[in-house]
């Protein structure tokens, strides 16, 4: 249960994940992981934690060295250094000291890979100041970066992982330490901007319903291996079963999705692990 | 006016050669300490730059030992501490204090021997507090050299070196070598110190690097304009120091007092006013605000 699902994996795809396998010190961490990104698509990476999401998304990035498979990223089998590729990483936290202001932090996403002291221009500037326009970000643009809220902050780093113009936008788990309403906010934007600028979205989550109304596709990942296709396709009963190697249900209640641990005796360790309620209250 | 320019300036201060000496190396010093401070105080590892000047302290006792310039151990083991400090893991955050810890007791032991088995007078004083009033001319080629290089190094990986301070994890992806540029600093860090202690000690060394900096990182939110106050903030207190323990000779005791103390003093001085300041421009910004809100519902209520 690949990408075979997918109709018309065409040459338009900004990325593609081929056959990918990971082992970190004898453990398996990925297997024949594979699956493609449409340009402009807005992708879910979905997972209980430990299930391979941050080591799937090192691998397109480059950091991470593959037992077996292969990354393409717009066309090209290099990701590191590759500006098509934006990244925002999982818990950047930032000093309040720090003296920077949001807009210095979104520059740093520009040039911050050269040697040299940075001459300021007014096309950097302006680059910057249309960067944070997108992310809607002006209100504190001369900030302190380290003193905004959680929300403010990923709304930053996006800008700085979108200022380099790139064709896919990676980020871990950005989700993971707002509140709902910061949450909503976050998503609907990467949503806006993943149309308007034609830019492919892979956002890793362990909670799939506020990403629901917006996913294009859904890479649903357990104990290293992964399934993709749209919701609709991937988050059924049979598919995670096989995924996770033991049952599960998909249960369906006001609109959304519980992955519970089915009642045929599990593995109860990594029920845990997944199950969005306890698999008690579901049932 | 002549009679309280006179008491600022003692008599033959302008005249004086070892205060010229004296005034190029420690502005300099100060300058090159200034820069690399902002780094070190943002990448919080001040405890390794104090380490390093205990590495230095080693080195230039041992130097001082075999008949060599301190200068040359200052710097020279300042480096090899620095490598060290990398190989046991200063760049992983966990191992940091480890490192730290495990190459500053080391260096501290050996300036013990070094110090003990030297016998000449002044040995101590002067490696460990400073010697800039008996400094020669010839060394200020030397500081200037290699106050340059460490400039240098920190402008060129200045960027790399933000972002990898920010986020080494973004760093990485953007294709930064983060440990290079992490060695890089590090080299940088140990020569700036290593030119510290000659100016106010080796235990002292950190005063010039961390203080101006710290002070300059609470007056402002932006990199480039940290930078320069922190040189104004470490050239004045360098300068002011040097003027001070000139004067002391005329306050009675006949003996001029120890030019470290005088330059830590205005140091501090200015973090606590760089605080006070910063405070008050909170509660500046705060007042505006309140008058704005207040100034917003009188309207209203009109």
């Amino acid at each position: 249960m690949s990408d075979s699902t997918r109709i018309g994996a065409q040459a338009a795809d900004v990325l593609r994940v081929t056959g990918v396998s990971v082992s970190l010190s004898g453990r398996q961490i990925l297997a024949d992981v594979s699956f493609a990104v449409g340009a402009g698509e807005f992708t879910g990476l979905i997972g209980p934690n430990g299930a391979g999401k941050t080591t799937l998304l090192r691998v397109i990035l480059g950091l991470q060295r593959t037992a077996a498979g292969t990354v393409e990223v717009a066309g090209q089998r290099h990701a590191r250094r590759n500006p098509a590729v934006g990244y925002v990483p999982q818990k950047v936290l930032l000093d309040p000291d720090l003296p920077m202001r949001a807009r210095d932090l979104v520059a740093l996403g520009a040039d911050g890979h050269r040697f040299g002291i940075p001459v300021p221009s007014r096309a950097r500037r302006d680059a910057v100041a249309e960067m944070l326009d997108a992310v809607d970000a002006d209100r504190f643009a001369d900030a302190r970066v380290g003193q905004l809220s959680g929300g403010e902050q990923q709304r930053v780093l996006i800008a700085q992982a979108l200022i380099s113009r790139p064709k896919l936008l990676l980020l871990d788990e950005p989700l993971a330490s707002l509140d709902l309403g910061s949450g909503q906010e976050i998503i609907s934007l990467l949503a806006r901007i993943a149309r308007q600028q034609q830019v492919a979205v892979l956002l890793s989550a362990h909670e799939m319903n506020p990403l629901l109304p917006v996913m294009d596709r859904v890479v649903y990942m357990a104990a290293g291996r992964a399934a993709s296709g749209t919701a609709a396709e991937v988050i059924q009963g049979d598919v995670l079963s096989t995924l996770y190697g033991h049952h599960v249900d998909v249960l369906h209640v006001h609109g959304r999705v519980l992955v519970v641990a089915g009642t045929g005796g599990g593995c109860a360790s990594e029920d845990a692990a997944f199950a969005t309620v306890p698999a008690r209250e579901a049932s | 006016m002549h009679r309280i320019y006179g008491w600022v300036f003692e008599p033959g201060f302008f005249a004086s050669q070892p205060v010229h000496v004296a005034l190029v190396i420690g502005g300099v010093v100060a300058v090159v300490s200034a820069v690399t401070g902002v780094f070190t105080v943002m990448r919080g590892q001040s405890f390794g730059g104090h380490a390093l000047g205990d590495v230095s302290a080693a080195g230039g006792s041992g130097a001082l030992l075999i008949g060599f310039s301190p200068i040359a151990g200052f710097v020279g083991l300042g480096i090899v501490g620095a490598g060290v400090m990398d190989l046991i893991g200063v760049q992983r955050l966990r191992s940091r204090d480890l490192a730290t810890g495990i190459v500053l007791g080391a260096a501290i032991g050996m300036s013990a021997l070094f110090l003990y088995v030297n016998t000449s007078s002044g040995a101590t004083q002067q490696i460990l507090f400073g010697s800039i009033f008996t400094a020669s001319s010839a060394t200020i080629g030397v500081v200037v050299i290699l106050g340059a290089l460490a400039l240098a190094t920190l402008a060129a990986i200045c960027r790399p070196l933000l972002l990898a301070t920010v986020s080494p994890d973004i760093a990485a992806a953007r294709g930064i070598p983060v440990r290079l540029i992490g060695i890089a600093y590090m080299l940088a860090l140990a020569v700036s110190v290593g030119l510290s202690s000659v100016a106010t000690g080796a235990i002292l060394s950190t005063a010039l690097l961390i203080g101006p900096a710290a002070a300059a990182l609470r007056l402002t939110r932006r990199v480039s304009t940290a930078v320069v106050a922190a040189c104004l903030i470490g050239v004045a207190a360098a300068w002011v120091g040097i003027l001070l323990t000139y004067d002391s000779y005329y306050w009675g005791s006949a003996r001029r007092l120890p030019v470290s103390f005088f330059i830590v003093a205005v140091v501090f001085a200015a973090y606590l006013l760089a605080g006070l300041c910063s405070r008050w421009a909170v509660s500046r910004a705060a007042t505006a605000a309140v008058t704005q809100a207040v100034a917003s519902a009188d309207q209203i209520a009109a």
